[in-house]
């Protein structure tokens, strides 16, 4: 994998912050966007742009082709049995709310138990907060393990009978865990649960298959690989889709409107009510593109090597404390002894390198860690070992600042 | 920029109210108290404050955050000590003008809070900066 290739088709990097070239290490938050997908975008808007699956005329026969066809290369990105699997959703949250709704408020009553853990990211807790709230439903959490993994067994012993719905995220956001979501998948069956698997931070790295997961649903952004913002996908199996009432009713997802009563198009559209996000999902289908051309595996086993190596350097750093466990994800969050993450990431912005300072929207998890806030260093496929020499150097520069100061 | 240009937002004097909070604690008895949070970063402040007669007697602050939300909160409870509430709420629509980069002019006398004005090169640390203004705010227009 040519990453100095790579690097050349992201605009955005080319450029610098504060006099310093930019070191973007944010891409758990959002990442940057390869030219293939800027111009699939502006191409659609220049050529084709027109509402889908009702325009008799050329640009509606294009633009609904062009938008299909960002399905199918969804479908076969994940390995989904059929695209009616596939539904396009402003991102992971609206695709997590459509299951919690859809799917939880319809299934759930008193007695029954949504399992989830202390590791998720706000979007994959508070549907569930609500939608046990709304039917008597019990909120439990897996225990973790403190490097911040999860055994096997406690899943075990956590999913019962009484569970309906397992939610788990496949990646932490905050520390790097890549979960057993198949192992866990097979649990929550085997107590015919289902499973939802937040995929915010999985489907941008790692090579996905449903088939191989059994996962029930499977939701993530387009943001966070390359595609624009408000886009995102939820897969769901298509036996449970076709018995889940529509999340959204409006426009584009009926079939027949009476005056009193209506009914419903197929899967997926009748996920999808309203205008779609064509261009979001042409954007979607040309960053997949992208993805395939470098291998979703070489992908993985250069963020692997890259979080390796960040860990190996970020740890000669005097007075550094990192969170979660030894194998992981491309991303390390820290803290830098008596230097608050805002603060420091003030000061590495000051050398041109962009990381994220705060909760990370897991205001649990950091109670969990008995931390307010954290500093996270996120890598892609354009990262390389030069950026996180930077970010080291920079740390170093860091701490002699507040040493000096305080 | 550089690391030279963080001086002028982390000002010696910033430092060390931040390292040296004045009124950190808590005020004993039936006194006004805010609590309030940044839920964009997970910083917090109780703001605690005895008013009698329309005057501010005493204000004491517990919470967690950066050098700047912290060393804000403590300069507020400083300069807010003795002023009647009205003055205390002019001073604080002057340091949001002050966030917002604005020429200040004004009689009141500043002190400390006037070494906050680097922030507002920082837009992303406003809100941290703001913070305990904003819990004073709260807790005297709830009185």
């Amino acid at each position: 994998m040519d990453v100095q290739a790579i690097r050349q088709q992201f605009p955005i990097l080319q450029q610098e912050v504060n006099g310093h070239p930019l070191v973007y290490l944010d891409s758990s938050a959002t990442s940057q966007k390869p030219q293939s997908v800027i111009d699939a975008v502006e191409n659609y808007y220049r050529h084709d742009n027109s509402n889908v699956h009702r325009g008799v005329h050329t640009l509606g026969t294009r633009a609904t082709e062009k938008y299909e066809g960002a399905r199918e290369k969804v479908r076969r990105f994940i390995n989904a049995a059929s695209t009616q699997e596939v539904i396009f959703t402003r991102g992971t949250t609206t695709a997590i709310n459509t299951v919690a709704s859809s799917y939880g408020r319809e299934k759930l009553a008193s007695g029954d138990e949504i399992v989830i853990t202390p590791m998720e990211h706000h979007s994959n807790i508070i549907p569930w907060q609500q939608a046990a709230k709304a039917t008597g439903a019990t909120l439990k959490y897996m225990p973790l393990q403190p490097d911040g993994t999860i055994r096997l067994e406690d899943a075990e012993e956590t999913i019962t009978e009484r569970t309906k719905i397992v939610a788990i995220t496949h990646v932490s956001n905050v520390l790097g865990t890549i979960n057993p979501v198949k192992e866990i998948a097979a649990i929550a069956h085997k107590n015919d649960a289902v499973v939802l698997v937040d995929g915010a931070q999985g489907a941008p790295h790692l090579k996905l298959d449903m088939a191989d997961l059994d996962c029930d649903f499977y939701a993530f952004s387009g943001h966070k690989m390359g595609a624009p913002t408000g886009i995102g996908v939820l897969y769901g199996k298509k036996q449970l889709l076709e018995n889940m009432e529509p999340f959204e009713f409006g426009g584009e997802m009926i079939d027949f409107v009476n005056l009193y009563d209506s009914t419903w198009k197929e899967l997926p559209w009748k996920f999808e009510g309203g205008t779609p996000i064509i261009a979001g999902a042409i954007g979607l289908g040309a960053a997949i593109d992208f993805l395939n051309e470098v291998g979703m595996d070489a992908i993985t086993e250069h963020e692997v090597k890259l979080a390796e190596y960040a860990m190996e350097q970020l740890r000669k750093i005097d007075g550094i404390t990192i969170y979660g466990p030894e194998k992981r994800a491309a991303l390390v969050t820290f803290n830098l002894d008596d230097v608050h993450p805002h603060d420091t990431a003030t000061a590495l912005d000051a050398e041109g390198i962009a990381v994220r300072a705060g909760h990370h929207c897991a205001q649990p998890l950091m109670r969990w860690l008995d931390v307010t806030a954290t500093a996270r260093a996120s890598f892609y496929l354009y990262n390389t070992e030069e950026d996180v020499d930077r970010l080291v150097e920079g740390l170093l520069k860091t701490k002699e600042y507040f040493g000096d100061v305080f | 920029m550089s690391f030279n240009n963080l001086d002028t937002l982390y000002r010696q004097v910033i430092m060390d109210h931040y390292k040296n909070p004045r009124n950190k604690g808590e005020i004993d008895g039936d006194v006004l108290t805010v609590d309030m949070n940044n839920p964009t970063c997970g910083d917090r402040i109780k703001l605690q404050m005895q008013v009698e007669d329309g005057t501010v007697k005493d204000a004491k602050f517990e919470g967690e955050g950066c050098s700047i939300s912290m060393s804000s909160a403590s300069m507020m409870t400083q300069a807010i000590k003795g002023k009647n509430v009205d003055e205390a709420l002019e001073m604080s629509e002057v340091f949001s003008r002050m966030m917002l980069g604005e020429e200040v002019d004004t009689d009141m006398e500043l002190g400390d809070i006037e070494s906050l004005q680097g922030v507002s090169k920082f837009p992303a640390r406003i809100k941290c900066a703001t913070l305990a203004w904003k819990a004073m705010e709260k807790g005297v227009k709830e009185e």
